[in-house]
């Protein structure tokens, strides 16, 4: 199927500055059983192709599941009427823009194919992880999930160039609800964080059947637990936390589309300017941030972005000192900036924007013990189950499942409803310790919001647990 | 485009061909879900990036006894291609369905009633679309969306039951921007598009510029009068949506209004809620065959009414289902409007903050109904009747309770029809119909 319709795509490809074929096959299965129940199985098959054209200056795309000739001349000749109708009024000038025809292909490692499983053996593995965090009669709700994708994108140039790349993804998820005397608290594995790129290895990489006791033992304890106190304290914050703190407040801001304005209507702008590039001091000394696709098994590896740029490993931000942005190659000519490898879409019916990749904060040097040893009164966060923050990626708002209390350097008693509130522009600042690779974990979300049309996207987020001073902490409702 | 009835003749087609297919013992349930649209970006009130999509997916169960399996798949729109593809996804499921549990939870509408509503189209041709939102931004910093065409979901199931709702629709969802972050959010949004209508809709925003031009005010944390306009309500309610009305949510003890059913805290009397699906522009019947109720009333006179209840709740739960679909939230959600006139917001504000628009909301206690978020846009701080001067965005952190609760002073009269214009996978066809909100103070925190 797939070389026919490139086929189709090289004989029908149309006499302009510039066109492209971008086809995307995946096939999708999630299975979750609630409170032993098997829920209905979500199986999805996807197989469509976006065409992109430039010329006369403009640009065009069109996006069909009809991939026979007609289907794709169609979807061609519309994207090139797009391109001629609005190149009088098209903000950029797609006639000076570089042009690559790339070669390459990318195929993420995988050691057992997530379709050699039976779907008896996935179900049965789910019942026994759900009536494991069941066996408790607080326990009012129970689910565990599973999602196994198996993607292939082919991007073909009118040029010539072509690029294949296939991968396998698994992404489990643990949850369990609690409910005695009118409080409820839940555990769950945060935002589907344990996604990877793998097959049926990656439930045993990520330990997901030791993980439905643990959760169901901390959702009781969190009911009967003090709220969170309030007040300005230190915060150690373990690495499923720290994904959606880079995520937010330094991936998202980062994202040159918005610091172009492209993003204004919808997702934001960005505290972030242009002219902070390579000067402006993002955080502490402590902070190294890389945009890094090379990372094996992390949800977002890939060697080419979604517009055929070559993938590499480089920093965001080094030493504090903030160096480039996350920008794709147009972003880049727009803006005269360098930046990454991260045009990307959702999938064949969504054009690439600048979007995250693996987004990953390197380790340092402290134990988890020398962290929490250094902390005079604090609090350890974990596990994010609420995240605010402006449209410029300043102020921001974040909760967590399960805290505990530190005080003077050891851990004390569980706390329920942990919520902190900082200004991104700062808080990396008062990043005083990371952790080293013993406290490392590679994580990620396959949701990841934003553009117009709009676009979910998957991301890898790898980060050690950090020590920060001073932090506004507080609790819930009393 | 394809021609008129072009989608619903070819879904027709493929529930004929799975008909054929059936064999002794075996139901099936299939949604269509299709729209042909263009989506126009604007930055810099120049076009960003153009295109068009087509697209349309199947999603098949197929039932024997108390066993199903689905799959959901991408059509070509050939008939020969679309039938091929069917066929082999239904191997595969007939494959499946041994290996799979029987379902206590299953329920599925086995003689559920045919409705058929086809809108006919007035939309513009994207190029005079796009030249018309050009020439009116003329050299304002003009941001945003047009999103438009043709949209169609069908069910059908092996008990004869079909039904089918297509419309062609427009949303142009944009901002004039004054400077930074200070901005004029509109909507233009419907059936029929006017650029007469679409000129004086950008002539008002651009009258609202000249005030985010002024010095930012910046307030310091703590509690202020304010004034949220329909848009920012709307904004709470879609939070609360997520599993505030839902009969699962509430079993399970995860809903942010648990207070109102284990404390039996309500809301001020005037506040009144509903489910309201006549005229709205999401389907009239859900995937398991059940048609909606015209309205179901959410909240009434400030305390719990009915909740949303779809089959496989009501199957567990063991209570009637009322047509709502899986995730039991509001589709098309209504709110009773109050006594003040919008001519009056202003001088009944009289001092604290206009709030335009509420952005990236949140729950910092979920259960106990308490939320954060930030204001966006236009929000202005308001002196003795009087806009001063654009905001500094501000984060709250309320709990619903005290803000439709003892603080609120007043609801605007006419409660104000916004169509979404969230294109999440698809074209989103949720709507909410709510006023704005006087408030004697919201608590500010950053």
């Amino acid at each position: 199927m797939i070389e026919r319709v490139v086929a189709r795509f090289r004989d029908l490809a149309p006499a302009v500055h510039f066109c492209s074929l971008r086809l995307v096959q995946e096939e999708r299965e999630e299975l979750e059983v609630r409170n032993g129940v098997l829920e209905p199985v979500d199986l999805r098959r996807i197989l469509g192709a976006m065409v992109t054209v430039h010329d006369r200056g403009g640009m065009g795309y069109a996006a069909t599941s009809d991939l026979s000739a007609t289907g794709l001349k169609r979807a061609l000749d519309r994207a090139v009427q797009w391109a001629h109708d609005t190149a009088s009024v098209g903000l950029i000038d797609t006639a000076s823009l570089p042009i690559h025809h790339p070669e390459g292909s990318f195929e993420a490692p995988t050691s057992q194919r997530w379709a050699s499983v039976g779907v008896g053996d996935k179900v049965a593995l789910l019942q026994h992880l759900c009536g494991r965090m069941n066996a408790d009669d607080r326990v009012v709700e129970a689910t565990a999930t599973v999602m196994g994708v198996q993607h292939h994108t082919t991007y073909v140039t009118g040029g010539g160039g072509r690029v294949d790349q296939r991968m396998e993804l698994v992404a489990p998820d643990l949850r369990v609800v609690a409910h005695a005397d009118g409080e409820t608290q839940q555990r769950t594995m945060g935002l589907r964080g344990y996604c990877q790129q793998g097959g049926w290895e990656v439930l045993a990489r990520v330990g997901f059947d030791t993980m439905p006791d643990e959760l169901r033992e901390e959702a009781l304890e969190l009911l009967a637990a003090p709220n969170c106190p309030s007040g300005t304290m230190d915060a150690v914050i373990d690495p499923d936390q720290m994904m959606l703190q880079i995520h937010e407040s330094i991936g998202h801001p980062l994202e040159l589309d918005r610091i172009l304005g492209d993003e204004r209507n919808y997702a934001g702008t960005s505290f972030v300017t242009a002219d902070m590039f390579g000067s402006y001091r993002y955080g502490s000394s402590l902070l190294n941030v890389t945009f890094d696709p090379t990372v094996p098994g992390e949800f977002a590896s890939f060697a080419y972005d979604d517009a055929g740029t070559a993938a590499e490993r480089v920093f965001l931000i080094r030493d504090g000192i903030l160096e480039r942005p996350l920008g794709g190659a147009l972003s880049q000519v727009r803006a005269g900036l360098p930046g990454t490898a991260n045009s990307r879409a959702q999938s064949w019916n969504r054009p690439p924007i600048d979007r995250m990749a693996n987004i990953n904060l390197e380790v340092g040097d402290q134990s988890i013990d020398q962290l929490i040893g250094a902390v005079e009164r604090g609090v350890l966060l974990r596990t994010n189950n609420s995240w605010s923050i402006d449209d410029s990626r300043n102020k921001f708002q974040f909760g967590c499942e399960y805290g505990r209390l530190i005080e003077d350097g050891e851990l004390k008693g569980v706390v329920k409803n942990p919520n902190y509130r900082g200004i991104s522009a700062t808080f990396w600042r008062s990043l005083a310790g990371v952790g080293d690779a013993s406290t490392n974990q590679v994580l990620g979300t396959p949701y990841c919001g934003k553009g117009e049309p709009n676009q979910v996207i998957r991301v890898g987020h790898a980060s050690p647990s950090c020590l920060f001073r001073d932090i506004a902490v507080f609790g819930g409702e009393t | 485009m394809q021609r008129p009835g072009a989608m619903q003749s070819h879904f027709n087609a493929l529930t004929d061909a799975l008909d054929g297919w059936r064999q002794p013992g075996e139901d099936f349930t299939v949604w269509f879900d299709g729209e042909d649209s263009d989506f126009v970006r604007f930055n810099k009130g120049r076009v960003r990036q153009p295109g068009t999509v087509w697209q349309r997916t199947l999603s098949l169960r197929w039932i024997a006894g108390r066993r199903h399996a689905s799959v959901e798949l991408d059509l070509t729109g050939d008939l020969d291609a679309d039938r091929g593809r069917l066929q082999t996804a239904l191997g595969d499921l007939r494959e499946r369905l041994p290996h799979l549990p029987e379902d206590p939870h299953l329920l599925w509408c086995q003689d559920g009633e045919d409705v058929q509503l086809v809108a006919p189209s007035a939309l513009p041709s994207a190029a005079d679309a796009v030249g018309q939102i050009v020439e009116s931004a003329g050299d304002a910093d003009l941001v945003g969306i047009y999103a438009a065409g043709s949209q169609a979901v069908g069910l059908a199931t092996s008990r004869g039951q079909r039904c089918w709702d297509e419309a062609h629709t427009f949303n142009f969802d944009w901002c004039l921007y004054a400077r930074g972050d200070k901005a004029v959010k509109s909507t233009y949004a419907g059936e029929t598009w006017s650029p007469d209508e679409l000129a004086a809709r950008m002539s008002r925003a651009r009258a609202q510029l000249d005030v985010l031009g002024r010095p930012v005010k910046t307030l310091s944390p703590g509690s202020y009068r304010a004034y949220l306009s329909p848009a920012a309500v709307a904004e709470i309610f879609d939070l609360f949506r997520r599993g505030g009305f839902s009969l699962k949510s509430t079993r399970t003890r995860v809903t942010p209004l648990l207070r109102m059913h284990t404390e039996g805290l309500r809301f001020d009397p005037r506040v009144r809620l509903w489910e309201d699906t006549v005229g709205a522009p999401a389907p009239a019947f859900q995937s398991d065959g059940f048609r909606k109720p015209d309205r179901v009333p959410l909240i009434t006179d400030g305390a719990l009414d009915e909740l949303l209840v779809n089959p496989r709740s009501a199957q567990e739960y063991g209570v009637p289902t009322n047509g709502a679909m899986s995730w039991e939230g509001p589709e098309a959600l209504s709110m009773a409007g109050g006594t003040l006139d919008e001519a009056d917001v202003i001088s009944r504000l009289g001092t604290g903050l206009y709030i335009s628009n509420l952005w990236y909301l949140n729950f910092s206690d979920c259960t106990a109904g308490r939320f954060t978020g930030m204001t966006r846009f236009a929000t202005c701080w308001v002196e003795d009747g009087e806009v001063v001067a654009p905001l500094g965005v501000m984060r709250f952190d309320e709990t619903i309770f005290r803000l439709f609760g003892e603080a609120l002073e007043d609801l605007t009269r006419v409660p104000e029809l916004q169509l979404s214009s969230s294109t999440y996978f698809r074209r989103s066809l949720d709507s909410s119909q709510v006023p704005g909100a006087l408030v004697r103070e919201m608590a500010f925190t950053l």
